[in-house]
């Protein structure tokens, strides 16, 4: 915990599985399986019931005959009746009739896993996108701000001021205000990704501008300056390495409550619409089913979230820690 | 005396312009992002289709949509300096009233809120940092950081869940159905139980960090060398904590009553959609969805101006009791 490393090694590990979620999940994540509807995770067994232990874990199904037969879970292997991407390989998959849905399927029998992985891709993708907008955005108003100071320094903090004088989901519904409510996912998302990082632009525009402002005072950039450098070198050179350490502390703050932000919108109805899956939507559904204690699989979206948010959380801590001793033995 | 009293009149006039100020670029930044955005109230889904183009011409003509940009939002600045904030399409009716009434809702949600966070949050912080050597306080400082690191969302989505399960609370709603009928202690009790659960929820968002904060600011003061001093000369523990400690960590704790203004009422906003408390948040939603410009526009405009009071009023408290800051 100390090292941050292990967190961050979560956080990581989050990416990987919903980036290769087109070969971790089992179902295309809009194949809806109406014979399934609100099914419990499917049990996985590897006891039969003579006893005998097999290697090859198995489901049970009902047969074309109505008996219930074992069903080999096959790995690295194609699943039958993938029509939407038949040269696919997946992780793991059982022929048909039986289904193999991990964390079980919501009302329309789509599998919630494949959901989860592929909702992730949306919700923690925006998060990260967004966040790399607004810092971005915010690195470089900060670095200019502070670096040349006058008049420019007054303009862009006056208009951060503005930014953070409003609330913050105000200022999101404002902002989505001005784009069209039906669009297609991939363009929502990246409409989102701007919405969110246009709100969030000036806390680290503020925090970037006080580094760069205690950097321009100090003696080496006064002896670069004397040496020629030109301001953009300056900035380039000294103002931008210093801030990268407040930046990548922000990012760890910033990128979490950003996908809690894609999440809100979704789960609004105002984000990424159905059938694409996103957290928040399946968050949403979750909260519609009346029986939810009996449905408790549809709560997977929710458990992710708390997961990633907490790594998040020690993530950042550790980063903060780290920056705060650095700053001490320097 | 007079001189200090002169100085926070000044700066009182100084917030007044500068919220001013912001309100005008906020307004006319919503009002051409929401004007220039493809699509209005009478676009093609939300009408009838076997409306002429003509009849729509006529339709937008009549609620002044085909007017040039600045012209309208000068009639709008001009005609909400009076007070009148334009008719609702959606609602076919006067925004004021409407916009009034949901804003008084959200205010006394924050209120009540607010003052629950730090009834909590002060002897909380306090507690913790005085029991900062023992297992107690580090269990439950610990926990306050694991709250922080719920989501908000959640938070509130959980609360309904356990309510509509037990059956206990009302999940939503301002008072029972025909509670308006009620009177006296009845009306009162209603309301405090239709108000219980989202005031827990804003409660179990805001107060954690606070705690964290309280407990950093009281720790600081705590090992301040004027307090190691009054150790020295031998004031007793209690009154070095509620004496010296929490005096000197006053300042940063009435800024932080600012900020938990600012965070509450945004907060607000989410656990008023997913408690169906009739605040501005829903208002503003649907307004969202659809496409109810001028209500967009009012209930952004207002929300600001309200955080824009709550902010100042606990700047200008923060002056008027710390000399120390020159007004």
């Amino acid at each position: 915990m100390t090292s941050g490393l292990g967190p961050a090694i979560g956080v990581a590990a989050a990416y990987l599985a919903v980036l290769s979620a087109p070969v971790v999940a089992p179902y295309d994540p809009t194949a809806q399986h109406r014979e399934h509807p609100l099914a419990p995770p499917t049990g996985i067994h590897v006891v039969d019931r003579e006893g005998r232990v097999h290697l090859r874990p198995f489901v049970l199904a009902n047969g074309a005959d109505g008996a219930a037969r074992a069903y080999p879970v096959r790995f690295f292997t194609r699943a039958s009746g993938d029509v939407e991407a038949p040269s696919s390989v997946r992780l793991f998959a059982v022929d048909p009739p039986a289904a193999i849905f991990l964390f079980g399927t919501d009302t329309l029998g789509r599998d919630q896993f494949s959901r989860l992985l592929y909702g992730g891709r949306i919700s923690l993708g925006a998060g990260l996108l967004a966040a790399a907008c607004a810092l971005t955005i915010g690195v470089l108003c900060g670095c200019v701000a502070g670096f040349f100071g006058g008049w420019v320094d007054t303009a862009i903090m006056g208009a951060s001021d503005i930014f953070m004088a409003l609330p913050w989901l105000y200022l999101l519904l404002a902002i989505r205000a001005a784009l069209p409510l039906t669009v297609d996912p991939g363009r929502a998302l990246l409409a989102i990704v701007l919405v969110i990082g246009i709100a969030g632009w000036a806390r680290p525009a503020r925090l970037v501008r006080g580094v760069a402002s205690s950097v321009r005072s100090r003696d080496f950039v006064a002896a670069a300056t004397a040496a020629g450098a030109s301001p953009a070198r300056v900035l380039r050179s000294h103002v931008a390495p210093e801030a990268f350490s407040v930046a990548l502390t922000q990012a760890s703050i910033l990128i979490p409550q950003y996908t809690l932000a894609e999440i809100t919108l979704s789960f609004f109805g105002i984000g990424i619409g159905e059938p694409t899956p996103s957290w928040g939507t399946m968050i949403g559904a979750m909260l519609r089913q009346e029986l939810s204690v009996a449905h408790w699989w549809l709560a997977a979206p929710a458990a992710a979230l708390v997961g990633v948010s907490l790594l998040y959380h020690a993530t950042a801590d550790a980063l903060h820690r780290r920056a705060l001793t650095m700053g001490v033995t320097r | 005396m007079s001189a200090r009293s002169a100085a926070l009149r000044s700066l009182f006039i100084r917030h007044v312009v500068r919220a001013g100020a912001v309100l005008v670029v906020v307004s006319w930044l919503v009002f051409a992002a929401t004007a220039l955005a493809p699509g209005d109230a009478f676009g093609e889904a939300r009408l009838e289709r076997t409306l002429s183009p003509e009849a729509i011409a006529a339709l937008r003509h009549a609620e002044g949509l085909d007017r040039p940009l600045l012209v309208r939002y000068a009639q709008w600045l001009r005609s909400a300096a009076h007070g009148d904030l334009g008719r609702s399409i959606a609602y076919r009716a006067p925004i004021a009233p409407l916009v009034a009434q949901r804003a008084v809702n959200s205010l006394l949600l924050v209120a009540a809120a607010l003052i629950v966070t730090w009834t909590i949050v002060l002897p909380l912080g306090v507690w913790t940092a005085a029991r900062d050597r023992s297992t107690d306080g580090r269990i439950v400082a610990a926990g306050a950081t694991a709250l922080i690191a719920v989501p908000d969302l959640l938070i509130a989505i959980v609360l309904v869940l356990v309510a509509a399960r037990s059956g206990v609370l009302p999940t939503g709603g301002l008072r029972a159905a025909g509670g308006a009928d009620a009177a006296g202690f009845a009306a009162i009790a209603d309301r405090i139980r239709h108000s219980f659960l989202p005031v827990l929820a804003l409660t179990l968002i805001a107060a954690p960090p606070l705690v964290r904060h309280v407990r950093a600011s009281l720790l600081d003061a705590l090992a301040s060398p004027y307090v190691l001093a009054a150790a020295a000369r031998g004031i007793p523990y209690r009154r070095r904590l509620w004496r010296s400690a929490l005096r000197a960590a006053a300042n940063p704790l009435v800024s932080l009553f600012g900020l938990s203004f600012a965070a509450l009422f945004s907060a607000s906003m989410m656990v008023e959609v997913v408690m169906s408390w009739p605040g501005l948040g829903p208002l503003l939603l649907d307004a969202v969805r659809t496409r109810d410009e001028q209500v967009i526009l009012a209930g952004v405009v207002l929300a600001t101006a309200l955080l824009l009071v709550g902010n100042s009023c606990a700047d200008l408290l923060l002056r008027s009791i710390d000399p120390r800051i020159s007004a």
